[in-house]
């Protein structure tokens, strides 16, 4: 792949405890291209999240390099990298609109500025009715939505999201998806999704890498081929269910291996 | 909202007519009735003397919810934020906060005497202990998403704690506070009762060892009005700083 916007090589992450080490991951390779759709589904305990946080900057690998942009990731988030978390990560004391434009009031952004980048945000992601309400006030997709916001306010190049959708019911999971979706073409920015849901990765990615079970490294990658334009309508393709076949072939295995292993002999 | 204070007044009848039986059961001598003791709170509230103990109490209580209430969270904060100091501090806390605070009066007493310090200091032993484990709970219960969130916004350690995780305790730290009030009002009128040559909880002993019922009567029902409208203005701005609609 030439010029990726981020670069895996060598990834593995080893937790050590007092008297025990835990493999969590890898070794892990990926290239990711600028403005791709990329989600990683795998079994439970696979290190699905682990991988997340070291390609955000949150958590630095034991072994191997993660480069975005031509630089290498150095223990912290850098700019241009947007991340959106599993639980609802909403400031309970803000109001949406404020919560939206927390991270521009704290780089320290022009008011007329802030104002005219959240307004967008807030608008574009259907939350200017509820400006003025605080997260108690709203329902988890909204509150999703209002964390999706904050982040993409910030303009990112690069969306990390941790399975966003994880607490929906699926009428909105899929909703949420087309929004995703049409967010993903308007930005131009490069996603990674983290999913356990299979038809969600078939239906919004470029590209899923299927991980294994613990420690989870990438045993498959199922290119799509779906055009640019799609939204869920495309779960009726007749191409859709023998990519999520092919998923749930690989996936099965790994999961019963994962029960097997945490059984023990 | 209208069923609510329907079930208030409903609650403050009833309390009334258990009052006025009760009074009506055992004599004046031991209860006085609701219209007198209404009658006799009206006319404390004209005496300039009741006014001197008021302020004698209510300067003390100020004072020791105000030391309280910065010590109190202070202190919270501090162990809340280091983990290790938190668990060590937790059990001792605990403890302290569970002894009871009259045990340790006559030594407040030795180093006091009958000033208004003694109040004072007896008042902030109340309530600093159950502020300073609610705020230091309060800061550890802060959901890790949270310091995930300050993270992946590139948060400075000091717009962290500031702009996240403060505001994040800020209702539980809230509900401390509302404890902690209460109970400082209870030391202050203890160090009263106990050893004090004014104040409100002074005047109520004055008004036992004359046997003036209707006295007794009055002093504890404003008393207890004035703890009610405490208790509601920091339960109002509890709820303010919840947002939970």
């Amino acid at each position: 792949m030439a010029d990726p916007h981020i670069t895996v090589r060598g990834v593995t992450k080893v937790f050590v405890a007092q008297d025990s080490k835990v493999h969590a991951l890898g070794p892990l390779d990926l290239d990711l291209a600028r403005g791709e759709f990329f989600s990683v589904v795998g079994p439970s305990g696979c290190g699905k999240t682990t991988l997340l946080d070291i390609l955000a900057g949150l958590a630095a690998p034991s072994e191997g390099t993660v480069v975005f942009n031509g630089k290498a990731l150095t223990g912290s988030v850098p700019d241009g990298i947007g991340v959106v978390f599993q639980q609802d990560a909403t400031f309970a004391w803000l109001t949406v609109w404020e919560n939206v434009a927390f991270g521009l009031r704290r780089q320290g952004r022009e008011a007329a500025e802030i104002k005219r980048r959240v307004d967008h945000a807030v608008a574009f992601m259907g939350l200017a009715p509820f400006a003025n309400a605080y997260p108690a006030q709203l329902s988890g997709g909204m509150k999703q939505r209002v964390c999706i916001a904050r982040t993409l306010v910030l303009e990112p190049e690069v969306l990390l999201l941790d399975e966003p959708f994880g607490a929906l019911d699926q009428q909105t999971r899929l909703l949420m998806g087309d929004e995703l979706l049409r967010l993903w073409r308007d930005t131009g920015a490069t996603i990674v999704l983290i999913t356990h849901a299979l038809d969600e990765a078939a239906m919004l990615s470029d590209r899923i890498g299927l991980m294994s079970a613990r420690p989870g490294r990438f045993i498959d990658i199922v290119t799509t081929d779906w055009p640019r334009e799609r939204d869920s309508r495309i779960v009726s393709d007749i191409r859709f269910g023998s990519i999520t076949g092919r998923l749930w072939t690989q996936l099965r295995e790994e999961s019963l291996a994962a029960i097997g292993a945490a059984r023990g002999p | 909202m209208i069923s609510t204070r329907f079930d208030s007044l409903l609650l403050a009848a009833a309390f009334i007519v258990v009052w006025q039986l009760l009074h009506l059961a055992v004599g004046a001598d031991v209860v006085s009735s609701p219209a007198a003791t209404l009658t006799r709170a009206a006319a404390l509230l004209q005496n300039p003397n009741f006014w001197i103990d008021a302020r004698s109490t209510g300067g003390a209580f100020a004072v020791a919810s105000l030391i309280g209430i910065v010590g109190g969270v202070g202190l919270g904060l501090a162990l809340g934020l280091r983990r290790f100091a938190g668990d060590v501090a937790d059990p001792i806390l605990n403890t302290v906060y569970s002894i009871p605070k009259i045990t340790l009066y006559p030594i407040i007493l030795l180093i006091f005497g009958l000033s208004l310090s003694a109040k004072i200091t007896f008042g902030v032993i109340h309530g600093i202990f159950p502020i300073a484990i609610f705020t230091m709970n309060a800061v550890r219960n802060v959901a890790p998403v949270y310091r995930r969130t300050a993270l992946a916004l590139r948060l400075s350690p000091f717009a962290t704690v500031t702009t996240v995780l403060a505001p994040a305790a800020l209702p539980e730290i809230m509900s401390g506070i509302r404890v902690g009030i209460a109970v400082t009002l209870l030391g202050t009128l203890i160090a009263e009762l106990f050893a004090s040559s004014s104040g409100i909880g002074s005047a109520l002993i004055r008004a036992t060892e004359f046997h003036t019922v209707v006295d007794i009567f009055a002093l504890t029902l404003l008393l207890f009005l004035f703890a009610a409208l405490i208790n509601a203005g920091v339960h109002r701005l509890e709820r303010w700083v919840r947002h939970d609609g």
